[in-house]
């Protein structure tokens, strides 16, 4: 996977922070956030992960034109999910499973204006029983996210887990 | 941005992340982050195909709202790593507490850092999130 254009938007982080439920100016008003040490709006910590909406084949969105979507319509499910895209664009999730773990490390602040380009590559894999949920198979993906200027601004890695059957905690 | 004489070993700050979680907040999360995976929000698919209970929330909106608890403990733009483990689910109706607790106090590359153990916990206390951070702070 990769994402060549990320554009780090004002009125995308205003609407990505009301959705975690946080209030805070820092994400929406240009004038409060200028007057602080982060010199204008900066995006939430985890808003790196909403770059799967600049994924053109991010596989978690229906798609336009016909290629199916396997949520309900009128019947309960239209088709399974591609598993044979890979993973998410965001920091890679779980392809076609669950989201085991999340890490981030910031090496520079996230600031709307900001255009971003990200690559992801595969990292380690491994296998464990579980009482809860049958084998897991559990895969890790870390992806670089790069401003303008090449400079390294994230890294997140993302742990993926596919279950035998469905987690009922 | 906390300050290295203000704080100390051990000492915690704690918020409600989320009371009643709503449906229509897991939407909302599906629509800025774009991970429209039905198994968040459409109970139809969820219940009749996937086998789960209900729809449940997305493990990254609990990241993002447990990542409002540290901002508002550390400051805007002073979070140097922040990482978590999903360690079970969070569905509708759930009320969400979130605790940061100082492990460690250190320098490194001449920056003044704070190291944070994360948990965010249910209502019926049970752990779905356990992580951690490291932020910058004033010496």
């Amino acid at each position: 996977m990769a994402i060549d254009k990320f554009l780090i938007e004002a009125s995308h982080i205003m609407m990505f922070a009301r959705s975690i439920g946080d209030p805070n100016p820092i994400y929406y008003d240009e004038d409060y956030a200028n007057s602080t040490d982060c010199e204008g709006i900066i995006a939430p910590p985890t808003f790196a992960q909403s770059s799967a909406q600049f994924d053109p084949h991010y596989f978690l969105r229906p798609k336009i034109g016909g290629e199916g979507w396997f949520g309900s319509g009128k019947e309960a499910t239209g088709m399974k999910p591609s598993k044979s895209e890979g993973s998410s664009g965001g920091g890679g999730s779980a392809a076609a499973g669950l989201h085991a773990e999340q890490h981030f490390e910031y090496h520079l602040p996230l600031k709307a204006g900001d255009v971003l380009s990200a690559t992801t590559k595969p990292g380690k894999s491994w296998e464990k029983e579980s009482k809860r949920a049958g084998k897991l198979k559990f895969s890790e993906s870390v992806t670089e996210y790069r401003n303008q200027d090449g400079e390294l601004v994230i890294t997140a890695t993302g742990v993926g887990v596919q279950t035998e059957r469905p987690v009922d905690s | 941005m906390l300050k290295k004489s203000e704080i100390k070993i051990g000492d915690t700050h704690k918020e409600t992340l989320v009371e009643d979680l709503k449906r229509t907040q897991i939407v909302q999360y599906a629509g800025s982050s774009g991970d429209y995976n039905p198994l968040h929000t459409d109970e139809v698919f969820t219940t009749k195909i996937a086998g789960y209970p209900s729809v449940f929330a997305h493990g990254m909106l609990t990241m993002g709202m447990t990542g409002k608890m540290i901002t508002n403990y550390v400051g805007d733009g002073t979070l140097k790593k922040y990482g978590v483990r999903f360690t079970s689910q969070v569905w509708p109706g759930d009320t969400l507490e979130s605790e940061a607790k100082i492990v460690d106090i250190r320098e490194e590359n001449g920056e003044n850092l704070v190291d944070l153990e994360i948990v965010t916990t249910n209502q019926d206390g049970v752990a779905v999130i356990t992580g951690s951070a490291t932020a910058k702070i004033d010496s």
